[in-house]
């Protein structure tokens, strides 16, 4: 059994400018769709995290 | 004990004969070969000692040998301990988990097969014994034990048999399509995917079936998730699963519709072909803890019953 921190948001990857980056996850800005769906594929496969869609255009990755 | 030896003999014999004979390896490949199965072998010719000398023990008026089996019994305790820790031990390394349930159930399965084969070999040293004292010929008195220790182990096989899917569901093909970025299986939610290429995938070689409970016992047995998981990691094994650890948005997941108990379950194999797939869900053992039997209580029935009526 282990134990730890499961369920959280590692990063968020958006088109949205607005959105503030706080201490807790990272925000990774992208200037078109391809490039959020590029940041978040990489990220993902860093972090071994899984790329949701908020349908805001925002991506989360979140492991699970 | 000279007088005894063709007695044990051939209780180990048989005893042993009734663990070969339980003894499966499937392409789940569990037991696993060659070590696991040479392992159990030889804990299936413990076992079998063990039921062959009990009763020579005790027609010797040896008590001390009968507690000392009941000792060596309690060891057997330890198989489904070993079992467990075992596929415990393994079960980070696996694509698919297998989940605790379906590791309780193989465990428990291990140990119930030992204590079957001292049965047998118990019943043929009785009944070997039982020709002697009506004066059998020595030849009479073999056939007479193999028989009844053959019928045993049959009989004994036949109680320890599981269930399968099948017998308490309907499994049938599924549409797979996405709602915005939420993967879904005849309108059941399985899990948002936000990776574009990840949904491409989903739609070009993803497959999935509906797995449909034939009554409320079905239904609430299906409910369980070491059941489902129970499912995911038997398809995903023997379909061949196209997935690697950085890649969560392939796991294969089990999702039950809320409002009828329905299960969904979608999977990107290796080898996309539906019959096949179907046909691994359909021979899935049902789990002994997952197995739930609303039906046979007094109190809900009545109300399961109507529940039943939606399904």
């Amino acid at each position: 059994m282990d134990f730890g921190i499961k369920e959280n948001i590692v990063a968020i990857v958006t088109t949205d400018k607005n959105m503030i980056s706080t201490t807790t996850v990272p925000v990774f800005y992208a200037n078109s769709e391809e490039q959020k769906e590029k940041t978040a594929l990489l990220v993902s496969k860093i972090t071994m995290g899984m790329v949701h869609d908020l349908e805001n255009g925002s991506y989360v990755i979140v492991k699970h | 004990m000279e007088k005894f030896s063709m007695q044990i003999i051939l209780a180990l014999f048989m005893g042993l004969l009734a663990r070969i004979y339980m003894i499966r390896i499937d392409q789940r490949q569990y037991p696993s070969y060659p070590q696991g199965l040479i392992s159990h072998l030889t804990l299936g010719v413990i076992a079998s000692s063990l039921g062959a000398v009990a009763l020579p023990a005790l027609i010797q008026k040896e008590y001390g040998a009968v507690t000392f089996l009941a000792l060596a019994a309690q060891q057997f305790r330890d198989v489904r301990n070993m079992e467990r820790q075992s596929l415990d031990n393994i079960e980070g390394t696996e694509l698919v988990p297998r989940g605790t349930a379906y590791i309780e159930e193989i465990a428990k399965a291990f140990e119930a097969r030992n204590y079957m084969v001292i049965i047998t070999s118990l019943t043929t040293s009785i009944f070997f014994y039982l020709g002697k004292k009506i004066n059998l010929h020595l030849y009479g008195q073999i056939v007479l034990g193999a028989l009844t220790g053959m019928i045993m182990a049959a009989v004994l096989k036949k109680v320890l048999k599981r269930q399968l899917i099948m017998e308490i569901a309907e499994v049938k093909p599924a549409k797979i399509h996405f709602k915005g970025p939420l993967l879904m299986v005849n309108d059941v939610v399985i899990m948002n995917i936000g990776l574009k290429a990840s949904r491409k995938i989903y739609e070009e070689v993803g497959i999935a079936v509906e797995i449909i409970p034939h009554d409320a016992n079905g239904r609430e047995t299906l409910a369980s998730i070491g059941q489902r998981q129970a499912i995911a990691h038997n398809t995903a094994v023997q379909l061949g699963i196209r997935k690697d650890v950085d890649e969560p948005d392939f796991t294969p997941m089990l999702r039950r519709n809320p409002n009828n108990g329905h299960i969904v379950f979608s999977l990107i194999p290796m080898e996309p072909n539906i019959d096949l797939l179907v046909e691994a869900v359909k021979r899935t053992p049902v789990l002994e803890t997952a197995k739930r039997k609303p039906l046979e209580s007094k109190k809900g029935k009545s109300e399961n019953n109507q529940l039943k009526g939606e399904l």
